[in-house]
């Protein structure tokens, strides 16, 4: 991610990234990651509570997680990398996980992924022009007793058959 | 307590979540009230009733009634019809047998005669969220019973004869992975319970954590009673939000009673619960990997030995127990070793808890006994293969299991038995697949799996299970040889051989599996021709990257 400093404000130098991290996102950050601050192991919550801010973890995010938690900033990259859960990236608002597992592919998974797809006019992992949505694969997400299924954000939506896409997706727009 | 005339159950799990039963559930209250019914008629909402593709699934007792694929309006229906005027409502009604209803009208029939509750006891019966209701099935006993009038040796030694076999997938004698963690010399020691949940195919163990999160925690505090433990963790997937909002709020109501804290029942034991959040990584479901992940850090698996048993968390003895094997452990304590031993097999006594997918008519969550068929699965308790078409394959235990055909349905599922076949029991997850699937298309998707899995820690995963996917991709666009073939062998022995975890070992597995059942349609594959008509050819002189990507068939990117 390229990011660029600007000259320094009244406050003092204030260092942006592409995504508008400005001071007070990352004073926010800095308010979410000091309730785990001496708690080192608890670094993938602390991500997941950083995360829920903006969807996403900016870099800029990233280093105020090190300082606070008092961890190398290379392994607080390392483990915003690791998990599928996190991403670097910018996402829209509502994140869509669609399983791509062999019970789901049974079920008819393939279809499902290219409708939806189709329908919001967006590449496998990439987010739609108006933010809302981004479309991710995933493993089996452990409703394959209602495969296909698809999660947006923290719903399930299960027995899917490619119709049923635009009145899911009307609900969040 | 107050009496009620009439008790209404809505399936509240996940799957049922999924397929709108919260809409219902506040349908049927907001019409109970309006027909001022409240005093007569209790609303609960339980855990997973069992068939996920007939949810949402509504049961009204005392009839035992269960109603299938409820709609907001059909809720008002059940209300005018069954709970005012006494009349089921024939249309909703459905015909086959809930296992999990059983206690209520004992017209056991046909299919689900098989099946049998230690686990699930409570499951569907009982409102997870409320600890009354699980004290009042015996809940909280076994663990009283331990703290008060047992020593942890005894309790290790009961666990030891019971017989009980780690459900995660290892099949380890839990009992002597307790001895371990008891003899090694600590002043802290740690239990943990895995749900961590990513095997594709297994939804179990968040069935049983919002079915009945109270079971887990008191087999947490036996365990942690039986090694000197006095802090245990669930780690939970981190998409499982219901899951972690239910076990939370069960430790909660737990600390409320003083069954977790300080002096648990006046025997000077000391253990408390905290729920830690995955994050979406299927390797953290191994053991030391779910360690690293819980001390911070990307979740690569370790180097075994030393075992966690001996070297866990901070490097602290740890056991670490998948959420059915700790379910088990409350029944075996109140029941005894040899209760426990008149199920299943003498090698592999007890119960399974399997969840049934893919092409089969009863789609869901089932415990039968260890040692039935697969034949007794799948066309008992599943119901058959719907659409009148044929059975092809049935891979046990999940992604990393093996393939079976027709010719091993007869085997009975327990843990030796399936060893046998080239398989695994794993995780309890049966992925039935009829004759209209491609074997070749299949095995891409699993091969895909592993690819996007593997933590890329050590070569010979990493490196593997990608050249795995291109060999079997070639084999899919119908341009493979026989040396394709022989290099996917050689790779997986050497991946068998030498990955440094479980994950990369067992790829061999599915891979084998599916080379020696299926070798007459691979073969079809290597002449050009796909027999179930999925497979084509590459058409020439296209871009192969976004053919693929566009043609993935869903597995491979
Ligand atoms: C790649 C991989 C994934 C695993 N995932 C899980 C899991 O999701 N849940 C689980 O209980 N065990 C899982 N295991 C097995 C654990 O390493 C461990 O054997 C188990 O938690 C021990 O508990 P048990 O003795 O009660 O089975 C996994 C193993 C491997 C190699
Ligand atoms: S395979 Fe799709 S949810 Fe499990």
């Amino acid at each position: 991610m390229s990011e660029m400093r600007v000259p320094a404000g009244p406050g003092g130098p204030s260092v942006v990234c592409e995504c508008e991290c400005d001071d007070v996102f990352l004073n926010e950050v800095e308010k979410v990651a000091s309730m785990y601050r001496g708690r080192p192991e608890d670094l993938v919550q602390a991500l997941h509570d950083v995360q829920s801010l903006r969807n996403y973890l900016p870099r800029e995010a990233l280093r105020v997680v090190a300082r606070t938690l008092d961890v190398p900033e290379s392994r607080v990259h390392g483990v915003a990398t690791f998990y599928s859960m996190f991403s670097t990236r910018p996402r829209g608002r509502h994140i869509i996980r669609i399983c791509e597992s062999a019970p789901c592919h049974v079920a008819g998974a393939a279809e499902i992924i290219d409708s939806l797809l189709d329908e919001l006019g967006v590449e496998m992992g990439g987010t739609t022009s108006d933010k809302l949505f981004t479309v991710e694969t995933s493993s089996c997400l452990g409703v394959c007793g209602v495969a296909p299924a698809i999660m947006i954000d923290d719903v399930v939506y299960g027995n899917l058959c490619a119709e049923d896409l635009p009145e899911i997706l009307r609900r969040y727009r | 307590m107050a009496f009620y005339r009439a008790h209404v159950l809505v399936c509240g799990g996940f799957p049922c979540v999924a397929a709108g039963c919260r809409a219902v559930r506040d349908a049927i209250e907001r019409s109970v009230r309006e027909h001022g019914l409240e005093r007569e008629v209790r609303v609960v909402e339980t855990g997973c009733l069992g068939p996920c593709d007939l949810g949402p699934i509504v049961v009204v007792y005392p009839e035992g009634t269960v109603y299938a694929r409820v709609t907001v309006s059909d809720a008002r229906e059940i209300v005018d019809e069954h709970l005012l005027k006494g009349r089921a409502v024939k249309r909703l009604e459905y015909t086959g047998h809930l296992p999990s209803v059983s206690l209520a009208d004992d017209k056991r029939t046909d299919y689900f005669e098989i099946q049998e509750r230690i686990v699930l006891e409570n499951v569907g019966l009982i409102d997870p969220d409320s600890i009354e209701e699980y004290i009042g099935r015996d809940g909280y006993h076994a663990a009283g019973v331990a703290l008060t009038s047992m020593s942890p040796d005894e309790v290790i030694e009961t666990i030891k004869s019971s017989g009980l076999r780690g459900r995660g997938g290892a099949a380890f004698p839990t009992g002597v992975k307790l001895g371990f963690t008891a003899r090694a010399e600590d002043d802290q020691k740690y239990i943990i319970c895995n749900a961590d949940e990513g095997e594709p195919g297994t939804f179990k163990d968040r069935l049983i954590l919002e079915g009945d999160p109270h079971k887990v925690i008191e087999g947490m505090i036996i365990l942690g009673y039986s090694v000197g433990a006095s802090m245990g963790y669930v780690y939970i997937r981190g998409e499982y939000y219901l899951s972690i909002e239910r076990i939370e709020r069960a430790i909660e109501e737990a600390r409320k009673y003083g069954l977790l804290g300080a002096d648990i029942f006046g025997s000077g034991f000391d253990f408390d619960i905290e729920v830690k959040k995955g994050a979406g990584a299927y390797v953290c479901g191994e053991e030391t990997a779910l360690i690293e992940s819980m001390e911070g850090k990307r979740g690569e698996p370790r180097q075994k030995p030393p075992y966690p048993g001996t070297c866990g968390l901070w490097g602290k003895p740890t056991v670490v127990n998948n959420v059915e094997t700790i379910a088990n452990v409350p029944p075996i304590i109140r029941n005894g070793a040899d209760w426990f031993r008149q199920f299943g097999t003498p090698t592999s006594p007890g119960t399974k808890v399997y969840t049934l997918t893919g092409d089969v008519n009863n789609k869901g969550l089932i415990e039968v006994p260890m040692g039935i068929t697969l034949r007794e699965v799948i066309y008992g308790v599943g119901g058959g293969i719907p659409g009148g078409r044929r059975f092809k394959m049935a891979q046990t235990g999940g992604t990393a299991g093996g393939c079976l055909s027709e010719a091993h349905l007869d085997i009975p599922m327990d843990y030796e038995n399936l060893q046998e076949a080239g398989s695994a029991l794993g995780s309890g997850a049966l992925l039935i697949i009829d004759d209209s699937h491609c074997i070749v298309d299949t095995a891409c998707i699993l091969l895909h799996f592993f690819e996007h899995e593997s933590c890329g820690q050590c070569t010979p995963c990493r490196e593997g299970t990608r050249r795995l996917c291109d060999i079997f991709r070639k084999v899919g666009e119908l341009t493979a040889t026989e040396d394709h073939l022989k290099l996917a062998r050689e790779l997986a022995e050497v991946m068998q051989s030498s990955s440094l975890c479980a994950l990369g070992q067992s790829v061999a597995v599915p891979l084998f599996t599916i080379l020696d059942h299926y070798a007459d349609e691979i073969k079809a594959h290597l002449e050009g021709r796909c027999p179930a008509g999925v497979c084509r050819r590459l058409p020439t002189g296209v871009d192969e990257e976004a053919y693929v990507t566009s043609h993935a068939g869903g597995g491979i990117k």
